[in-house]
């Protein structure tokens, strides 16, 4: 379509020999992105005059974050525990359980079309619901409190690393299961011996990676009362309590950092 | 002895490790079960609610789905879509020179490594937080979403980089020194076509997340669609809810489709 309107350039070659140069996209893809661009910024009302006009109110809350309120923090153990303890059941369980819908979702190992379809769109649909709006749904549900934001983060485990986990499954090495399948063992045990050692190291670092971001999501969480420190974010934001602000976020930072760090650890042990 | 038993013999004995490991995971398991599972708090009233969820999914507000006023889906999602677009590009152009100044291989090491903690730093700090801190700068709006959407996205959009930056082939740009080329020609010729690949494809894939960020953003008030549903949610209207959530649905599936297709097609060249 885009070489008929624009033919391609005519290059001879110094033998003689005419070679066709198709002509660059380049500037088509350039000129769509910048008209989406202007269309976004309409929508969006995006303004460099406002931008620099009150940036500086940005830096200030900065400013008023640093010192930090260091007395904040005995207040603040609570709830960093409770993010923790929710990240951390809800990645635990969700990656148990995202093993037999991953399993269920392989086309290489169950033979029904129609259950793999099932449980892909089952997980696809669970990846494309933000975790936020899940916790909502389980604070209606489950009450108020970390367990609706340790079911969010469990929903959200299971998803992505069932996902990752299927995809891992098809890729194997099918050799090995065929053979232990030719000898005699049932579905489930050549599953097990052929199947699980091959994917084994690729799912627990899926999993720890997920545990690391879990943690992160989980802060938020408790925004929409879901329990943990995002509750107390929110009502010292609201208070204007910027000092308290920023000893919950360095709290956040050197204990992200420090899951991090050890998971960082084991992942590259597992690889 | 046969050589599989020899084999199996010469396995690594390491049940120590495995049962340290073992141990840890449990009571970290037993730790976490503590003052987070309280089922206490569900009753008939909870099963009910949940019941009133799904069959407000699955009978949706098609009147409020189809209709293109503003405050229609559509229109919404529009706008939720053009909140994560322009956030992805803000985003994407402040990470290229804080990539450059953390990667080991440009700059000395103390800035490298100043500019990786500040990248940090900006990673960690949830997004709705910036969300409120922008919405100081801005007002409530779209614009504030545009904003926290760049901010969130420079801390991990710089990190690949950086990863992208740090495997730079050097020896072209020597062999373009050795036959005389200006630092301009350089730039031109041996780096843009070695990174600008691996940037875009880091930056689609920045967009397919920020799609889900910026649709939850208007819990504080930042646009797109993410007020219209917690007010529909706190008002049990969950017809409105079914409807808002399939579209957005469809709409990040739509997006994740598109965004793998252009990506695979950038690996393959």
């Amino acid at each position: 379509m885009y070489d008929k309107i624009f033919p391609p350039k005519k290059v001879s070659l110094s033998n003689g020999k005419v070679v066709l140069q198709k002509r660059s996209r380049t500037p088509l893809i350039l000129i769509i992105l910048i008209i989406a661009i202007i269309i976004s910024m309409n929508f969006t009302d995006f303004s460099f005059s406002v931008l620099f006009t009150n940036i500086g109110q940005f830096f200030s809350i900065i400013g008023q974050m640093i010192p930090p309120n260091w007395s904040y923090l005995p207040k603040l153990w609570d709830a960093l525990m409770d993010t923790l303890k929710m990240s951390l059941l809800g990645s635990l369980i969700g990656a148990i359980i995202a093993l037999p819908f991953a399993v269920l979702a392989s086309s290489n190992i169950i033979k029904s079309k129609i259950i793999v379809v099932i449980f892909k769109v089952i997980l696809s649909l669970l990846r494309t619901l933000p975790t936020l709006v899940s916790a909502l749904i389980a604070t209606f549900v489950f009450g108020l409190g970390p367990m609706a934001g340790m079911v969010a983060i469990f929903l959200f485990t299971v998803s992505y690393v069932g996902k990752l986990l299927y995809e891992a499954i098809e890729n194997v090495n099918m050799g090995a299961f065929e053979a232990m399948e030719s000898i005699g063992m049932t579905r489930i045990q050549a599953f097990r011996y052929a199947i699980m050692p091959q994917v084994l190291p690729g799912y627990l670092s899926q999993s720890l990676f997920c545990f690391e971001g879990n943690v992160r999501y989980a802060a938020i969480l408790g925004y929409v009362g879901a329990g943990g420190v995002g509750l107390l974010i929110n009502e010292d934001l609201g208070w204007r309590d910027y000092p308290s602000v920023g000893m919950i976020i360095i709290t956040l930072v050197v204990t992200v950092f420090i899951i991090e760090r050890i998971s960082e650890h084991f992942r590259k042990k597992l690889i | 002895m046969t050589t599989v038993e020899k084999q199996l013999r010469n396995a690594p004995r390491n049940y120590w490790y495995t049962i340290i490991v073992t141990v840890i995971v449990l009571a970290l398991f037993y730790w976490s079960t503590t003052g987070v599972i309280s089922l206490k708090d569900i009753d008939a009233k909870g099963f009910k609610i949940a019941g009133n969820i799904l069959s407000g999914i699955v009978h949706p507000d098609t009147d409020l789905l189809f209709n293109i006023t503003k405050q229609s889906v559509l229109y919404l999602l529009v706008e939720t879509l053009a909140i994560a677009f322009l956030g992805t590009i803000v985003g994407g152009i402040i990470s290229i020179p804080l990539a450059f100044l953390a990667a080991s291989n440009i700059v000395p090491k103390p800035i490298a490594w100043l500019t990786r903690l500040l990248l940090i730093i900006i990673r960690t700090i949830p997004a709705l937080v910036y969300g409120l801190m922008f919405i100081r700068v801005t007002g409530p709006g779209a614009f504030a979403g545009v904003l926290t959407i760049g901010l969130t996205s420079v801390g991990m959009l710089a990190k690949l980089y950086v990863d992208a930056i740090e495997e730079l082939d050097t020896s072209v740009l020597e062999s373009m020194t050795s036959i005389g080329c200006t630092t301009f020609e350089k730039i031109r010729y041996g780096i843009i076509p070695q990174l600008f690949s691996g940037f875009l494809s880091v930056t689609i894939y920045r967009f397919d997340m920020n799609m889900r960020d910026a649709a939850t953003l208007g819990l504080v008030g930042a646009g797109g669609i993410g007020a219209p549903l917690i007010f529909a949610m706190n008002s049990y209207k969950w017809n409105q809810v079914g409807s808002i959530l399939i579209g957005l649905v469809v709409l990040i599936l739509i997006i994740e489709l598109v965004s793998n297709k252009l990506r695979s097609r950038l690996v393959k060249g």
